[in-house]
This record gives C-alpha cells, sequence and structure tokens, in this order.
C-alpha cells in the first residue's frame, strides 16, 4: 500500500486517449486497458448470440417431433454456437483479462508490440461478420459440427468457404496474441519480478500463449487442406484421390485438444488469483501449481486420439491414448488438491467471486471426473456422440471457463471501473446460474447414458421429460445473463466508489501498487520490488 | 542489447515457431500415410496375398453386397445380392456399372466393410478397386471381385457385408 503511485488527475482528456475521442478512440487505442475492455465486450456479445442460438436449440429439444427449425438448421445452429462460444466468447475473454491483467500484475507500461495488439483484436469482428454472412449464403451455413470433420466440409456449400476463411482470421488473432503476450511477459517485467513470483495468472496465460502458438497454426493447416480439397483437387481427405477423411480428425485433434486447455489453464489462473485473495492466505504449493500447469500442457499433446475411440484404431493405440489421457488427471488433481490446501484454515468470506470460484471448483471436477470416464475405451464406445459428452463438456466449459470468467469480472470489476458492483445483486446472478445451469447440463448426463444421440433435432417420447427440464434450464440461464448485464452496467454507472483494496486477501501489483480506478497509463516507471 | 531489439527478436522467433507448427500440420499427412503402412491399416485399396490356405468346410460365411455411388451418376450394382462361401474358399463376384452421363467420368471405388473388423479377414486378390475407372458416355462394364475370407474370422462371425461406394476422382473427366 505505501508504494500507491499518485495519479495526476490534472491531465486533459486527449492525453489519456491518444488524441481520439468517440469511437476512433476504440479504434485507433493501443492501450492494453482499452483493447481488455474491447476484448471482454465483444466476447459479451458473442456470449449473446452463441446464447440464443443454444435457446433456440433448447426450444426445439423442448418436445418430441420437429417444432421450430427444420434439421438443417438445427445443424447450422450447433455448429455456430459452438465455434461462437469457443472462439468468439471464451478465449476473447480470457485474452481480455490476460490485457487488463498482465501488464498490472507484472509491473510492465503497457503489452510489448501495443499496435500489434490492436490488430489482434480488430480482426475479430471481421471473423465474426464471416461467421454470420455464411447463413446468408446458398445452402446456409455449414452444418457439419464445430469440428468441421471430413468429407462432410468437403461437401458444403459456399458457407463453408466463409467458415474457413473466418477461422483462419482467428487463428491469426490468437496467433498474434499469444506472440504479445509471451514477449510481454519474457521482456517487460518489472525489476525484481523473477519468474516463479509471478502471479499464477500470469503463468498460466505464459503456458497458454505457447500452446496456442503451437496448436493455432495445425488448426489453420487443418482448414486450409479442407479448402484446397474443395477447390483446388487435392485430395487430402477426398477417398477418389487416395485421400483419408480420418486423416482430418486427426490433425483437428491435434489442435483440438490442446485447445480445451487453452480454454481452461487461464481459468485455472484466474482461480489461482481468487480463492486465495478470499482465504486470506498465499496459494498453497505455488511452485507444484506451476508444474503442475506444465505438465498439462505438455501431456495435452499426446492424447488427442481419446476423441477417436471408434475410428477404428488399432487397439494398441486406444490403450496408448486412454492411459495417456488418465494421466492428465494427476496434475489436474494436484491443481485441485492445492486450492482446496489454500482455503484449509483460512478466514474464508463469501463474496461473489469466491462463489463464483468455489462453484468453479466443485463442478470443473465433476466435468473432469466425467472425462475420465469417457477416457475410458470401453465405455467410451458406448457413449461416443451421446449427450453424456455434451454434458461432459459443457460442465468443463461453462462451469469451468464461464465460472471463472465471471469470479474474474466480478474480482477485477472494482479495480477496473472504480466502482463496486452490486454484492446482493452478484450473489443472486451467482445463484441463478448455478441451479439453471446445472437444471441444463446434470440431466444431460441421463440422457447420454440411456443413449441419446447429441446433435440430432428430434428424439423418442421416452427423453421427453429430462428434455424439458434441461430446456427451461436453458430458458432460465439465458434471462439471468441479462441480470448480469445490468449488475455490469449499472456498476460502470452508479456504483459506489470502490476502496483502494477491496478485497483484503488480494495482493498482487495491481492491488498494492496502483489506485483505484488505475490510471489510464500505469507503471510508466517499473514498481520497486522487494 | 535494448528492450526494442530483444523484443523484436523473440517476436521473430516465436513467428518462426508458429510457421513450423503451420508445416507440421502438413507434414502430418505423409506421417499418417507411413503410420498406417507400418501398422498395416487402412489398406483398403491394396491387393492382399493369400498362402496356401486350407478350406474350412465346417462353417459358412454368408457375403452380403451393397453398393453406392457419391455424386457420380453412374449405375452401379451386384449382380447377385448375397452368397455363401466356406473360409479359405476362392469366389468372384460381379459388380456391374452403367455411366448414365453424357460425359466420360472417372471414378475410385472404396470398401468398407461390417463388421468394421472383418475388413482384415476379406482378402482382394483382384477388386475394380485397386484402379481408378473411367466410362465413356453410356458405357456398361462388369467387374468382378475375386476373394478369399480368412480362416483366422472370428467362429461367431457368420455374416459380412461388403459395401462399395464410387466416389468421381474431380478434375479426371474421363481422362485417365
Amino acid at each position: 500500500m505505501s508504494a500507491v503511485i499518485d495519479h495526476d488527475h490534472a491531465h486533459g482528456h486527449h492525453d489519456h486517449h491518444g488524441g481520439y475521442g468517440g469511437i476512433m478512440r476504440w479504434i485507433t487505442t493501443t492501450n492494453h486497458k482499452d483493447i481488455g475492455t474491447l476484448y471482454l465486450w465483444f466476447s459479451f456479445l458473442m456470449f449473446g448470440v452463441g446464447g440464443i442460438m443454444a435457446v433456440v436449440i433448447r426450444a426445439e429439444l423442448f418436445s418430441p417431433g420437429l417444432q421450430f427449425v427444420n434439421p438443417d438448421f438445427f445443424n447450422q445452429l450447433t455448429t455456430m454456437h459452438g465455434l461462437i462460444m469457443i472462439f468468439g466468447a471464451i478465449m476473447p475473454a480470457f485474452v481480455g483479462f490476460a490485457n487488463w491483467q498482465i501488464p498490472m500484475m507484472i509491473g510492465a507500461p503497457d503489452m510489448a508490440f501495443a499496435r500489434l495488439n490492436n490488430w489482434s483484436f480488430w480482426l475479430l469482428p471481421f471473423a465474426a461478420t464471416l461467421l454470420a454472412l455464411s447463413f446468408l449464403m446458398p445452402g446456409g451455413a455449414p452444418g457439419v459440427g464445430w469440428t468441421m470433420y471430413a468429407p462432410l466440409t468437403v461437401q458444403m456449400g459456399m458457407g463453408m468457404d466463409f467458415t474457413i476463411f473466418a477461422v483462419h482470421l482467428l487463428g491469426m488473432s490468437s496467433i498474434l496474441g499469444a506472440i504479445n503476450i509471451i514477449t510481454t511477459i519474457l521482456n517487460l517485467r518489472a525489476p525484481g519480478m523473477t519468474l516463479l513470483r509471478m502471479p499464477l495468472f500470469v503463468w498460466t496465460w505464459l503456458i497458454t500463449a505457447y500452446l496456442l502458438l503451437a496448436v493455432m497454426p495445425v488448426l489453420a493447416g487443418a482448414v486450409t487442406m479442407t479448402l484446397t480439397d474443395r477447390h483446388f483437387g487435392t485430395t487430402f481427405f477426398n477417398a477418389a484421390g487416395g485421400g483419408d477423411p480420418v486423416l482430418y480428425q486427426h490433425i483437428f485433434w491435434f489442435f483440438g485438444h490442446p485447445e480445451v486447455y487453452v480454454v481452461a489453464l487461464p481459468a485455472f489462473g484466474v482461480i489461482s488469483q481468487v480463492i486465495p485473495a478470499f482465504s486470506r492466505k498465499p496459494l498453497f504449493g505455488y511452485a507444484s501449481m506451476v508444474y503442475a500447469t506444465s505438465a498439462i500442457a505438455i501431456l495435452s499433446f499426446i492424447v488427442w486420439a481419446h476423441h477417436m475411440y471408434t475410428t477404428g484404431i488399432p487397439v494398441s493405440g486406444q490403450l496408448f491414448f486412454m492411459y495417456a489421457t488418465i494421466l492428465i488427471a494427476v496434475p489436474t488433481g494436484v491443481k485441485v488438491f492445492n486450492w482446496v490446501a489454500t482455503m484449509w484454515k483460512g478466514s474464508l468470506s463469501f463474496e461473489t467471486p469466491m462463489l463464483f470460484a468455489l462453484g468453479f471448483l466443485f463442478m470443473f471436477t465433476l466435468g473432469g471426473f466425467t472425462g475420465l470416464v469417457l477416457a475410458l475405451v470401453p465405455v467410451d464406445i458406448q457413449l461416443q456422440d451421446t449427450y453424456y459428452v455434451v454434458a461432459h463438456f459443457h460442465y468443463v466449459m461453462v462451469a469451468g471457463a464461464l465460472f471463472a470468467a465471471f469470479a474474474g469480472i466480478y474480482f477485477w470489476l472494482p479495480k477496473w471501473t472504480g466502482k463496486m458492483y452490486d454484492e446482493t445483486l452478484g450473489k443472486i446472478h451467482f445463484w441463478l446460474t448455478l441451479v439453471f445451469l446445472n437444471m441444463i447440463f446434470f440431466v444431460q448426463h441421463f440422457l447420454g447414458l440411456a443413449g441419446m444421440p447429441r446433435r440430432i433435432p428430434d428424439y423418442p417420447l421416452m427423453f421427453e421429460t429430462w428434455n424439458k427440464i434441461s430446456s427451461l434450464g436453458a430458458f432460465g440461464m439465458g434471462l439471468a445473463q441479462l441480470l448480469f448485464l445490468y449488475i455490469v452496467v449499472k456498476c460502470i454507472r452508479s456504483g459506489a466508489p470502490a476502496p483502494q483494496k477491496p478485497w483484503e486477501g488480494a495482493d498482487s501489483l495491481e492491488w498494492t501498487h496502483l489506485p483505484t480506478p488505475v490510471p489510464y497509463h500505469s507503471f510508466e516507471t517499473p514498481p520497486v520490488l522487494h | 542489447m535494448n528492450l526494442e531489439q530483444a523484443n523484436r527478436r523473440l517476436c521473430m522467433r516465436l513467428a518462426l515457431i508458429a510457421l513450423g507448427m503451420f508445416g507440421f500440420g502438413f507434414a502430418l499427412v505423409p506421417f499418417y500415410g507411413q503410420i498406417c503402412a507400418a501398422l498395416g491399416v487402412n489398406s483398403l485399396t491394396q491387393r492382399d496375398s493369400v498362402s496356401n490356405t486350407q478350406i474350412d468346410a465346417s462353417r459358412t460365411v454368408t457375403i452380403e453386397l451393397d453398393s453406392n455411388t457419391h455424386d457420380l451418376p453412374w449405375r452401379f450394382r451386384p449382380l447377385v445380392n448375397h452368397l455363401q462361401v466356406h473360409p479359405g474358399e476362392l469366389a468372384t463376384v460381379e459388380y456391374e456399372i452403367v455411366n448414365q452421363r453424357a460425359a466420360p467420368a472417372t471414378g475410385q471405388a472404396v470398401p468398407s466393410y461390417g463388421p468394421q473388423f472383418a475388413g482384415e479377414y476379406f482378402k482382394k486378390l483382384e477388386c475394380f478397386c485397386f484402379t481408378q475407372q473411367t466410362l465413356a458416355p453410356g458405357e456398361t462394364r462388369r467387374m468382378p471381385v475375386t476373394f478369399v475370407v480368412d480362416p483366422k474370422l472370428p467362429r461367431d462371425v457368420n455374416t459380412i457385408t461388403v459395401s462399395y461406394t464410387f466416389f468421381e476422382v474431380a478434375g479426371r473427366g474421363g481422362k485417365s
């Protein structure tokens, strides 16, 4: 607290925002905080779009038979829901956190490549536009599933080409962002901020950025092969020319499994900041957390074919990928153990960020356990492509990544805006989200075990009850997120002024060395660390 | 070295990693081919070799024949729909294709088997799927498949479905 830099409020507006006001400020900005804000609002917008698609999907599945959408459009919705939620909502949300937090947490004035940072963000709206335009093409958006498996992708209409180029742009944005983040963390740390003194959020992002750098180009390669198969006569995946559709799945999942950790690791990072702050204890086992995160990242490269047990890979292959997958439970278990041990004998309080972190802890672990169930070859052969899989990855993505994002927003919003959110409404938002989320996805385990296949708009009568519950949960979940928007807007407009350090146990640089709200430019001279 | 140079150097190195990984994605293509060849999987359109097998007259396996075309205006059918063979016995079936397009077309047939694992016991000695087939407009062609069912076929399998699909070889337009 002693080292808080007094911010000079006498600066004019133009000094702050690079000479532009209004919309041009946001288009030309190179400030990490502005760009972080852009990422977060973009991600919320995409969360809304993907959410509306999910609500339409659940409305269709409310009753057996076909009600609102035809099967073709249903497939397009499931595809776009997946692509938009992963590449448009979750990943940009955590890049937004990275932009806001990493420079402040390591005592850097900004990101290493500020103008590149601007470009990384502004690629995203164009990618989103391409995805949206694909709906207007003859034949509509691709209805191939977010995994974009050949040979279906080779047969789709023009919408597929739009999606391929959108994926190229999204990949480029991620790669540039990753380069920026790695360079910032490795070169711009304040003197004395050694690697093993960095907050864990920064560590998880350093590792995530390396994962992005390694796998996004592979996805770009996979969709490029699809593109040339479609238009330039290559036969990577086309059986007629000696290609093999299964090859696509190998390349895709070589990207796709590390991608799961691209989403999960920054979430782990946020949780590792929130739980110590509300336990008023330092994080238990800091070094083991760093090593566990690295171990997860490395192992994620050798488990991809557990998504492909039913494609006819040899038994020896199935066994290898099964054991390797189960091995990932060890470092993940280390992390869960450390979070619990951080709370052990801590002085706990349960404000909204902590509630979301605890929700994460319970439900992400549940999603991890169903992942272990699915890792077992004989079980997976039964459950492949059923709602059990849908339930599993939504527990990891929604109850995992989304809950961590909510925890992070509530945790840092006072720092960013200088104002407190409404604690009562925040808690209501948490409980509504928790209840509706479990209503949607817990019952889908039962549907999957009973054999209901995913990605199909119709189902036999016997599945009706659980589907109705799941759909009602989805409608409630959607409405609850309007409350979240209200809470954030209310906080920004009329929140009570936040104290310098609203969370007693928070101890990273942005809390201890910067005023609240943080000035537009922070750490132009590096902080002094002891 | 000042900070700007250090940043630029690191940026170049990281960009090289990204570029290398883009190449790695493409390197997976021949690597996958090598792995499949080494493990002996996925050799659907290659001639199998059979060495001096004994006919196991104690069991009979039903072979069901199926045919499909994909985006190719060919009429494609087996002359018999099913037949019974003893494991180890040499058998020949015939398929017929008719090109209904007013232009020459080239196709490649790819087999698949049900149950899937039965594929490795279905040994093809002669098959139209070993080469691409080019048909003149309106041409009709009869083509044999000569095969032996390996006597090592697990005893609980008594039916094998063999399904061929003809895919058009794009850009070949009958010029084989």
